[in-house]
């Protein structure tokens, strides 16, 4: 096996000015000019985007899905972060 | 050349095409930005300490689970903004500096102290209330990044205006004494509230140029009358008065009138001598002082998981 194989890369597309940049997926480049290159061709054919950006995979850290239950515990039971917790008179307006 | 990028600038802005980090800008508009928002930023954090004097004190567990809820939100809401600020090319550490230097403002409506369970109420309802007018422009201003944090701060500041309502709500319906204590902090709270939108719009003289740039989409005073017709008619819900005599339905503009404000109290507190200018600076100092070992450690730990790592590796 050859150990010339181009890293892979993940990408994110920006649609239009003011929104975020989104991930779309990933491809293989050899270098961070090729893989925006590269995603121009792949991701932007309609004109998806006005900005990309391109982050090598092994550059993204991601939460373990299995622990997902004790990570987001803590959100659980505070109902209270919600607006519709508080009961107030109709006729309280602009609020 | 610097014309041309200005025109083109200036054409996207009227377009209501949004700024994103690496387009050109006039110099002046990421200074004017990075000012607008590192001040914002310094406003949420310092915003923690007025109401954190009564988390201990809250009356009962719902209300404590409440308020340490909302504190932690103003945390959060100061590190997406101090993000966004960085995107225009300063770093964190020098926001704080400025901050602790004093050489950075934050809001001055945190330079008064909370004296009564009902500050935490009135704090809610107006202060809350106060930056919600202020911030629901926002979410449309030109720079990207500022615009997008706004839209996640004004999503989770509506449970704060509310609950603070909840409060003032729970004790004008209480005792004469919780009544009274209600009354008395809307009114030492509802000046320096109203003051929050900064000074009137001819002494606001870069008012003209934010928007222009859409930085701002309101002028100081649009937003004030906005703020204090809404107050005039949910005071009424809670049976309490606004301590402003001159406070009148006035038929011809389709507005309430409202009496002078005391200018002189605002410059004061803004150049430094409000009630409680000096514990909050040091208290804020003390934090980042104090949490210094914390910082080093967790680079300490960093770098010694860093090396474990690569010896496994090898």
């Amino acid at each position: 096996m050859s150990n010339t194989e181009w890293s892979l890369w993940e990408v994110f597309i920006r649609s239009k000015q003011g929104l975020d940049h989104k991930h779309v997926g990933s491809l293989h480049a050899a270098d961070a000019q090729m893989a925006i290159e590269n995603a121009r061709d792949v991701y932007t054919r309609r004109m998806e985007g006005v900005s990309i950006w391109v982050v090598e995979s092994k550059n993204i850290h991601a939460s373990n899905p299995t622990e997902a239950g004790a990570l987001y515990d803590p959100a659980n039971d505070k109902a209270y972060r919600h607006p519709t917790f508080y009961h107030l008179p109709d006729e309280l307006k602009h609020m | 050349m610097e014309k041309d990028f200005e025109k083109i600038f200036q054409d996207k802005i009227d377009q209501e095409i949004k700024i994103e980090p690496r387009d050109w800008m006039p110099e002046k508009y990421r200074q004017t930005l990075i000012r607008q928002i590192s001040q914002h930023a310094h406003s949420e954090i310092v915003g923690m300490l007025p109401e954190g004097n009564w988390i201990t004190r809250a009356p009962n567990l719902r209300r404590k689970a409440i308020l340490l809820a909302k504190v932690q939100d103003e945390a959060g809401h100061g590190l997406y903004l101090y993000s966004a600020a960085e995107t225009l090319g300063i770093s964190r550490d020098e926001m704080y500096e400025q901050l602790h230097s004093g050489k950075a403002k934050y809001s001055s409506i945190f330079n008064y102290p909370t004296l009564t369970w009902a500050d935490i109420g009135a704090i809610g309802w107006l202060v809350d209330g106060a930056a919600i007018m202020n911030q629901v422009p926002l979410c449309r201003t030109s720079f990207g990044p500022y615009a997008r944090a706004m839209v996640r701060i004004c999503k989770e500041e509506s449970f704060h205006q509310r609950q603070g309502f909840e409060i003032l709500l729970t004790l004008s319906k209480g005792t004469e004494a919780q009544k009274r204590m209600a009354q008395d902090a809307i009114d030492r709270w509802w000046w320096p509230s109203i003051m929050m939108f900064g000074p009137t719009d001819d002494e606001s003289p870069n008012t003209l140029q934010s928007m222009q740039w859409k930085i701002k989409r309101f002028t100081n005073d649009e937003l004030r009358q906005k703020f204090i017709d809404v107050c005039a008619e949910q005071i009424k819900v809670l049976g309490l008065v606004i301590p402003d005599k001159d406070l009148k339905w006035n038929e011809s503009t389709g507005h309430y009138d409202f009496g002078k404000i005391n200018w002189d109290e605002f410059w004061q507190v803004v150049q430094g001598n409000g009630p409680c200018n000096k514990q909050r600076l040091e208290t804020r100092k003390k934090a980042w002082e104090e949490g210094a070992w914390v910082r080093e450690a967790a680079n300490a730990y960093a770098e010694k998981r860093k090396q474990r790592q690569t010896v496994t590796a090898a």
